[in-house]
C-alpha cells in the first residue's frame, strides 16, 4: 500500500477506473482523487463520462476494471462497492439532478423514507430538529413540517442533501447541481458546500458550467470521451484552458457548403418565454430567425432550452411571452395542428416517445401528417390502400429498412425509425411550395455512422430546397459541419450566434459553458 | 328510543362492516392498488364465515374463515395485479363477478348436508353492553350496546390511522403509493408492501361480510351485500383515504338509511331511492373537488400511483 | 427464481394457445367446483351447451340474452380503445332505457299528433335512449378532460345514480295506476314494441349486429378511427399529429355511452315493454368483461357476447334440469376471466429461469 502520510488526506482514490456499456467506453482507466475538506468539481461534455463514473462510485454500476478506496475511520482502504446501500454505509451520498422526493409527503417524511434506524413509532418532532439542526449547521433552511410541493427546487435540492447527511455521508456527489437553480439559490449552495467541505467533508460535483467550476471548485478534473484529460487546481487555471480541455482539439473544420444566396427569414422568434414541465422558466427571452435555404444549428449542453424551444415553435408547448412569426404571419399560440398547417414539421428528439406510435404499423405512421387530406382522406373515410402505397413511397426514396409498411414501428432500428420519420416530416415539408420549416431535435441521437449520414443528406437536400432547418444538436462536429449559422443556447438564452467558418472550438466552449461572446 | 338516538344506533349497527371494508381498501390505495373486488370479497366473508359459524358452532372461528377467505381473494388480485401486471380494474370486476357467483353457488350448497344455507339460525354476536357507558343518555345505547364486532371496529379505527400516520411502516405504505419509484430507489420493497397491504385489505372486506352475516342480518340470503363492497370503495374516496375519516362516511350512509326508515315511518313521501341517491353523488362532488382544487389534491388527494402497475425495468 | 423477458414477436400458437388454455383452466376449475358438490363437470356443461344450443328456443333465448351484452360490449371496447376506463355501461343502459320508455309512455299524450306507428315510435325511442345514454356518459367525460377527475370512480357512481332513478321512477311517478300495486310503469303501447322473429328474439339484435359492423368499420376505415387508435396507442404522438385529445375523449363518451343507451332501449322496447326490475341486471359489468375478452375488436365482441350469453342461459337450464344454481354460469364468468387476464401475460411475455446473481467479479 502506498505512503499513509500522502493517502491521509484523501477521501476517495479512484485508480484505473473503466466502465463499458454495449458499444460504448463510457469511462477509461480513469484515475481521480478526492481529498478531504475540498470541493472537486467533474467537467464535461455530456457523454464525458462524468454521470458514469459517480455511478460507479455510489454503487450504481460495478466498474469493469480499476480499484476504489475510501476513507474509512481515519484511513483509505480498497472497498468493493456493492450496492447503493453500501455505498451509503460507507458514508457515500449522491444528490442527483432528477430528485426523488415523494411531493405529497412533508420534507421530514422524505429524509426518513428507507433509513435504516428509524424507530417503529415515529418520532417526528425529533426528526424535525435533528433537520433544522443540521440545516442551519450547513446555512441550508428548510421547513421539516413542509411538503415538498410547497417548497422552490431549491429548497427541494436542501432536502436531497439534507437526507444524505442524516444517514452520515461524508463524501457527497452532486449531479448538476446548479442546472436548476436561480443565481441566488445558487450562491446559497456555494456557502452551503463550503461549509460542509470546512467540517471535513468531501464535495464532488458534475457539471458543464465553467462559472460555477471556476467560483465553487478547489479543483477540477476535465473528463473528455471517457478520459480524464487533465486535473488542475482552480486558482492556477482559466476558464479558456479548462473550455478547451473539455471540448477537445478534434474537432472538423467547418465544410464547405458553397455560396448561400441570403432570402428572407421564414420563421422568426422575437424575446421568447416559455416555461419547462415543472413549470420553471426554460426559455428566458430567445430572438432568432431562419432564413430561406438556411441550417440554424443550435448548440448547448441539453437542458439549457432546446427541447422546450422545439416545442414552442411547434405549437406543442405554450409560450408566456414573445412572438414566433412563420412566413410573416404570427403564430403564437397556435395549437400543433395549426402549426402543421402553417408549414412547421418537426423530427422530434424523441422518436419513439412523441414520433412514432410503437404499436401501429409503419404506414399508419408515415401517415400522420398526410391523412387528412386526400388521396389518404376522402371525405370522413380513410383510404387505407393509399395509405399503404404512399408508405410504400416513403420507404423506397428514404430507404427505410422494414419487412413490410405493416410492421409495428417499433420493430425498426432506430435509423430506420428515424429515417421513417425523416420521410414522414420531408415529404410534408414538400407540400409548401413557399418554403416551410423543419425543426429536428438531435435527429441523429444514437444512429450508427451510417445512418447518420442519411440524416445529414436528407437534411443538406431540404436545405438547398429552400426549406428553412432548426437543427439541434448535442454534436459540435455535426453542428459546424452542416450549420450556416450556429446560435448557443444556455439557461434559455442566446449567448451567441456564430458562423462555423469563423468560429473557434474555445468560443463555442464558452458560449456553451454559460459565458456570453464579447 | 327517540329520534337522534336511534339513527345513531342504526347507523352505526349499519355501518360497521362498511368501515371494515373501507379501511382495507385503504390500506390497499394507500400501497398504490386499485381492488375493485371489495363486493365480491365482502359477500364471500359473509357466506363463508356464516357456514363455517354453523358447522362449528362457533362464531368465532366463523370471523377466521371469513378473513381468511376475503384474504384469499384478495391475494389473487395481488398476484394477478402486481406481479402479472394485469389491468387492475378488469381484475377486480373480475373477482367481483366471479365472487358473487360463487358465494351465491355456496349458498345453496354449503349448509347441512350439502343444502342452502338460507333461512338457518347460526351462532351469531349478541349485543354486549359496556357496563356503564350503555347506560350514558343518547349515546349510550347507540355506541355502547352494541355486539363485538362492533367493538372491534371502535378500535380498528383509531388504530389504523395511527399505524398509518404515526408509524414507520405506515410512512412507508404512504410513500409506496405516492411514489413506487422513489420508494424503491430509497431500498423499500415495493412489491412485498402491496401484496401485504392488498391481502390484509380483502380480509378486513371479508371481515365486514362477517359482520352481516353473524351480526346485522344475522344469517344468510341472496346478495346480503347489497352493493356494500361499492360504496366503500366510493366512501374511501369521500373519506379522502383517511381512516378517520372513513367513519363520517359510513355514518353518512347507513345513517342515510336510518332515517329513510323514519321519515318513512312517520309517512314523509320522499322516496328511498332519491334519498339514497345522496351519497353516490356527494362522492362524485368530492372527488372532483380534491382532484382539480390543487391545493386540495395535494394534500388529501389519492395516492398519486394508485392504480398504475410498477416495473422496475421500465424507467422513464 | 424466474424473470419475465418481453418476448419479441408472438407466433400464431402463443395467440391462440394461451386464452385457450386459460379457457380450459378456468373449466377445470369449474369443474372442481362442481364435483365438490357431488355434480359431474362433464354432465353438468354439456347440460349448459344443451340447454343454451340445444333447441331452437334455447337458440333465440340465447340471442336474446346477447342483444344488450353485445351493446354494452362495444361500448366498453370503444372507450377502453381510448384508454377511458368507462365502467358505467351499466347505468348508461338504464338510462337508454328510461329515455325510450319516457317517449312511449307519455309521447302519445305529449304529442298527439304523431301517428303512433312502431316506424315513428321506435326511432324516435331509440334516439332517446342514445342520446339519454350519452348525456351520461358525457359528464364523467367532461370531469375527466377538463378536470382530470377520475373516470372509474364517477362512472361507477353514476351506475347507481342511474339505477335509484329509475327505481324510483317505476315505482312512484310513473307506476302503472292499473298495476295491481306490483311496481313497473304501464306497458307501452304496441306500436313502441320492437317486432319480433321467432320466440322472443327481436329486432334488437340486429341493431347490435349493425352497430358491431359500424364500429368496425368507423376504426379501421375513417379517419377518427385512425385519430382513436392514435391516441389510445401513443397520446403525445397524436398530440404531435395535431389530434385534439380533449374533444376526442368527448365524442368517444357520446358514441359509447350512446351505445349502452342504445342497449338500454333494447331492452325495454324488445323484451320487457315498460320500465320495471330487471333492467340493471349486470350487463354493464359484464360488457366490460367482453370487451376485454374480444381484445376490443368489434366483431369479435359479438361473438364473445353471443358466446357469453350462452353460458348465461344454459346456467339457467340447469337450475331446471340438474338442480344446480344458476350461479354456477357466474361463478364460470368470473373464473375464465381471472384465467384469462393472468394467462394473458404469457403471451406477452416469456418466463425464463435466472440463477441467482453470481457474486460480481473482485474489483
Amino acid at each position: 500500500m502506498g505512503t499513509e502520510q500522502a493517502t491521509s488526506d484523501l477521501a476517495v482514490r479512484l485508480a484505473g477506473v473503466t466502465k463499458r456499456f454495449p458499444g460504448v467506453l463510457a469511462n477509461d482507466a480513469v484515475d481521480l482523487d478526492v481529498r478531504r475538506g475540498e470541493i472537486h468539481a467533474l467537467l464535461g461534455e455530456n457523454g464525458a463520462g462524468k454521470s458514469t463514473l459517480m455511478s460507479v462510485l455510489c454503487g450504481l454500476y460495478r466498474p469493469d476494471e480499476g480499484r476504489i478506496a475510501v476513507e474509512t475511520d481515519g484511513r483509505l482502504r480498497r472497498v468493493d462497492i456493492r450496492s447503493p446501500r453500501h455505498a451509503i454505509d460507507l458514508g457515500i451520498g449522491m444528490v442527483h439532478q432528477h430528485f426523488k422526493l415523494v411531493g405529497n409527503m412533508t420534507v421530514a417524511e422524505n429524509v426518513i423514507i428507507g433509513r435504516e434506524g428509524t424507530p417503529f413509532r415515529l418520532d417526528m418532532k425529533r426528526v424535525g430538529s435533528d433537520i433544522a439542526e443540521l440545516g442551519g449547521r450547513y446555512q441550508m433552511p428548510v421547513d421539516p413540517d413542509a411538503y415538498i410541493w410547497q417548497l422552490s427546487v431549491g429548497e427541494q435540492q436542501r432536502v436531497e442533501i439534507l437526507k444524505v447527511l442524516f444517514r452520515g455521508a461524508h463524501i457527497l456527489i452532486l449531479d448538476e447541481p446548479t442546472a436548476v437553480l436561480t443565481p441566488q439559490e445558487a450562491a446559497g449552495l456555494g456557502t452551503t458546500l463550503r461549509t460542509m467541505v470546512a467540517d471535513g467533508k468531501a464535495v464532488i460535483f458534475i457539471s458543464h458550467k465553467l462559472a460555477e467550476v471556476m467560483a465553487f471548485a478547489d479543483r477540477v478534473t476535465v473528463l473528455h470521451q471517457g478520459r480524464n484529460v487533465a486535473t488542475l487546481e482552480v486558482a492556477a487555471t482559466t476558464k479558456q484552458q479548462l473550455a478547451r480541455l473539455m471540448v477537445g482539439h478534434d474537432l472538423a473544420s467547418a465544410l464547405d457548403k458553397g455560396e448561400r444566396i441570403p432570402a428572407e427569414p421564414v420563421l422568426a422568434i422575437t424575446d421568447l418565454h416559455a416555461a419547462n414541465d415543472r413549470g420553471r422558466p426554460a426559455i428566458n427571452g430567445i430572438s432568432l430567425s431562419v432564413r430561406r435555404g438556411e441550417i440554424l444549428g443550435i448548440a448547448g449542453v441539453a437542458g439549457n432550452g432546446q427541447r422546450e424551444l422545439a416545442e414552442a415553435v411547434t405549437g406543442l408547448r405554450k409560450t408566456v411571452g414573445g412572438i414566433i412569426e412563420v412566413r410573416g404571419v404570427d403564430c403564437t399560440g397556435m395549437n400543433p395542428r395549426q402549426f402543421i398547417e402553417a408549414g412547421v414539421v418537426h423530427v422530434p428528439g424523441d422518436r419513439l416517445g412523441v414520433g412514432l406510435a410503437g404499436n401501429l404499423p409503419v404506414a399508419d405512421n408515415l401517415a400522420m401528417k398526410s391523412y387528412r387530406r386526400p388521396p389518404l382522406a376522402f371525405g370522413p373515410f380513410l383510404n387505407r390502400r393509399a395509405m399503404t402505397s404512399a408508405a410504400k413511397v416513403v420507404i423506397d426514396s428514404f430507404n427505410v429498412m422494414t419487412p413490410g409498411p405493416e410492421t409495428p414501428a417499433r420493430n425498426l432500428s432506430g435509423g430506420n425509425q428515424q429515417k421513417a420519420i425523416l420521410g414522414r416530416e420531408i415529404t410534408a415539408a414538400r407540400k409548401f411550395e413557399s418554403g416551410a420549416v423543419l425543426v429536428a431535435s438531435y435527429p441523429t441521437r444514437g444512429l450508427d455512422v451510417g445512418a447518420v449520414e442519411s440524416v445529414h443528406q436528407r437534411l443538406f437536400e431540404e436545405r438547398g430546397r429552400g426549406t428553412a432547418v432548426l437543427l439541434i444538436s448535442e454534436d459540435l462536429d455535426e453542428l459546424l459541419g452542416m450549420a450556416d449559422r450556429i446560435a448557443v443556447l444556455h439557461g434559455g438564452k442566446v449567448m451567441g450566434i456564430v458562423e462555423p467558418a469563423n468560429t473557434s472550438v474555445e468560443e463555442l466552449g464558452m458560449l456553451m459553458a454559460g459565458e456570453s461572446k464579447g | 328510543m327517540d329520534l337522534v338516538e336511534s339513527i345513531l344506533s342504526i347507523a352505526t349497527f349499519a355501518g360497521t362492516s362498511l368501515i371494515f371494508a373501507t379501511v382495507g381498501e385503504i390500506f390497499t390505495e394507500r400501497a398504490g392498488v386499485l381492488n375493485l373486488g371489495l363486493e365480491g370479497m365482502m359477500i364471500m366473508g359473509a357466506v363463508c364465515g356464516f357456514a363455517a359459524a354453523y358447522h362449528t358452532d362457533n362464531a368465532y372461528v366463523g370471523v377466521a374463515a371469513a378473513f381468511g377467505v376475503g384474504a384469499a381473494m384478495a391475494f389473487v388480485h395481488a398476484v394477478a395485479s402486481i406481479t402479472l401486471r394485469t389491468d387492475q380494474v378488469v381484475t377486480g370486476l373480475a373477482l367481483t363477478i366471479g365472487g358473487t357467483g360463487l358465494a351465491s353457488f355456496l349458498g345453496q350448497k354449503i349448509g347441512p348436508g350439502g343444502g342452502p344455507l338460507v333461512g338457518l339460525t347460526g351462532p351469531r354476536f349478541v349485543e354486549l353492553a359496556v357496563p356503564g357507558a350503555s347506560s350514558l343518555p343518547v349515546v349510550g345505547e347507540a355506541f355502547f350496546n352494541k355486539d363485538l364486532l362492533v367493538y372491534s371496529m371502535y378500535l380498528l379505527v383509531p388504530l389504523a390511522w395511527w399505524f398509518l400516520f404515526k408509524t414507520r411502516p405506515g410512512l412507508h405504505l404512504r410513500a409506496v403509493g405516492e411514489s413506487p419509484q422513489t420508494t424503491d430507489a430509497l431500498g423499500v420493497n415495493v412489491f412485498k408492501l402491496r401484496y401485504l397491504y392488498t391481502t390484509v385489505g380483502g380480509g378486513l372486506a371479508g371481515l365486514g361480510g362477517a359482520h352481516l352475516s353473524l351480526a346485522y342480518t344475522p344469517g344468510w340470503t341472496e346478495n346480503l351485500t347489497g352493493g356494500r363492497g361499492w360504496i366503500a370503495i366510493a366512501l374511501v374516496i369521500f373519506a379522502t383515504w383517511n381512516p378517520a375519516r372513513a367513519v363520517i362516511g359510513a355514518l353518512l350512509f347507513g345513517g342515510v338509511n336510518a332515517i329513510q326508515f323514519r321519515l318513512q315511518a312517520e309517512g314523509t313521501t320522499i322516496s328511498a331511492n332519491l334519498l339514497n341517491m345522496t351519497p353516490y353523488i356527494l362522492t362524485v362532488v368530492v372527488l372532483a373537488l380534491v382532484t382539480y382544487l390543487e391545493a386540495f389534491r395535494k394534500r388529501v388527494g389519492a395516492p398519486a400511483a394508485l392504480g398504475l402497475p410498477y416495473n422496475r425495468e421500465e424507467r422513464v | 427464481m424466474f424473470k419475465l423477458e418481453k418476448r419479441l414477436e408472438t407466433s400464431r400458437r402463443v395467440v391462440w394457445g394461451v386464452p385457450i388454455l386459460s379457457l380450459l383452466l378456468a373449466l377445470a376449475a369449474g369443474g372442481l367446483l362442481l364435483a365438490a358438490v357431488g355434480v359431474n363437470p362433464l354432465t353438468a356443461y354439456a347440460s349448459i351447451v344443451k340447454g343454451a344450443l340445444g333447441s331452437r328456443v334455447a337458440i333465440t333465448e340465447t340471442l336474446v340474452r346477447a342483444t344488450p351484452l353485445i351493446l354494452t360490449g362495444l361500448s366498453v371496447s370503444i372507450a377502453f380503445r381510448m384508454l377511458f376506463w368507462n365502467i358505467g355501461a351499466e347505468g348508461q343502459l338504464v338510462m337508454g332505457g328510461i329515455g325510450a320508455a319516457g317517449v312511449a309512455l307519455f309521447g302519445p299524450t305529449a304529442l298527439p299528433g304523431l301517428p303512433q306507428t312502431p316506424w315513428v315510435y321506435l326511432p324516435l325511442m331509440g334516439l332517446a335512449g342514445i342520446i339519454a345514454g350519452a348525456v351520461w356518459g358525457i359528464i364523467p367525460a367532461i370531469l375527466k378532460s377538463a378536470m382530470g377527475v377520475n373516470e372509474i370512480i364517477t362512472t361507477l357512481m353514476f351506475n347507481y345514480i342511474a339505477i335509484l332513478t329509475y327505481q324510483y321512477l317505476f315505482t312512484d311517478p310513473w307506476k302503472d295506476p292499473q298495476g295491481f300495486g306490483f311496481p313497473g310503469s304501464a306497458e307501452f303501447g304496441r306500436f313502441a314494441w320492437l317486432p319480433r322473429f321467432t320466440g322472443r328474439l327481436h329486432l334488437g339484435i340486429v341493431l347490435g349486429v349493425l352497430a358491431g359492423l359500424l364500429m368496425w368499420i368507423v376504426l379501421t376505415k375513417t379517419r377518427w378511427g385512425y385519430e382513436i387508435a392514435l391516441i389510445g396507442e401513443n397520446e403525445r404522438a397524436a398530440r404531435f399529429a395535431g389530434i385534439s385529445v380533449f374533444r376526442n375523449i368527448v365524442l368517444v363518451m357520446v358514441f359509447s355511452a350512446g351505445l349502452a343507451g342504445l342497449g338500454g332501449f333494447s331492452e325495454v322496447a324488445g323484451v320487457s315493454h315498460r320500465l320495471l326490475q330487471g333492467l340493471a341486471v349486470g350487463n354493464g359489468f359484464s360488457g366490460i368483461i367482453i370487451a376485454w375478452l374480444a381484445k376490443l375488436h368489434p366483431l369479435r365482441v359479438v361473438g364473445v357476447a353471443i358466446l357469453l350469453a350462452a353460458l348465461f342461459v344454459g346456467g339457467d337450464q340447469i337450475q331446471i334440469t340438474l338442480g344446480l344454481p344458476a350461479s354456477i354460469a357466474q361463478v364460470l364468468q368470473g373464473a375464465i376471466l381471472i384465467f384469462v387476464l393472468g394467462g394473458d401475460i404469457f403471451s406477452r411475455y416469456r418466463v425464463l429461469r435466472v440463477r441467482t446473481r453470481v457474486a460480481e467479479q473482485e474489483a
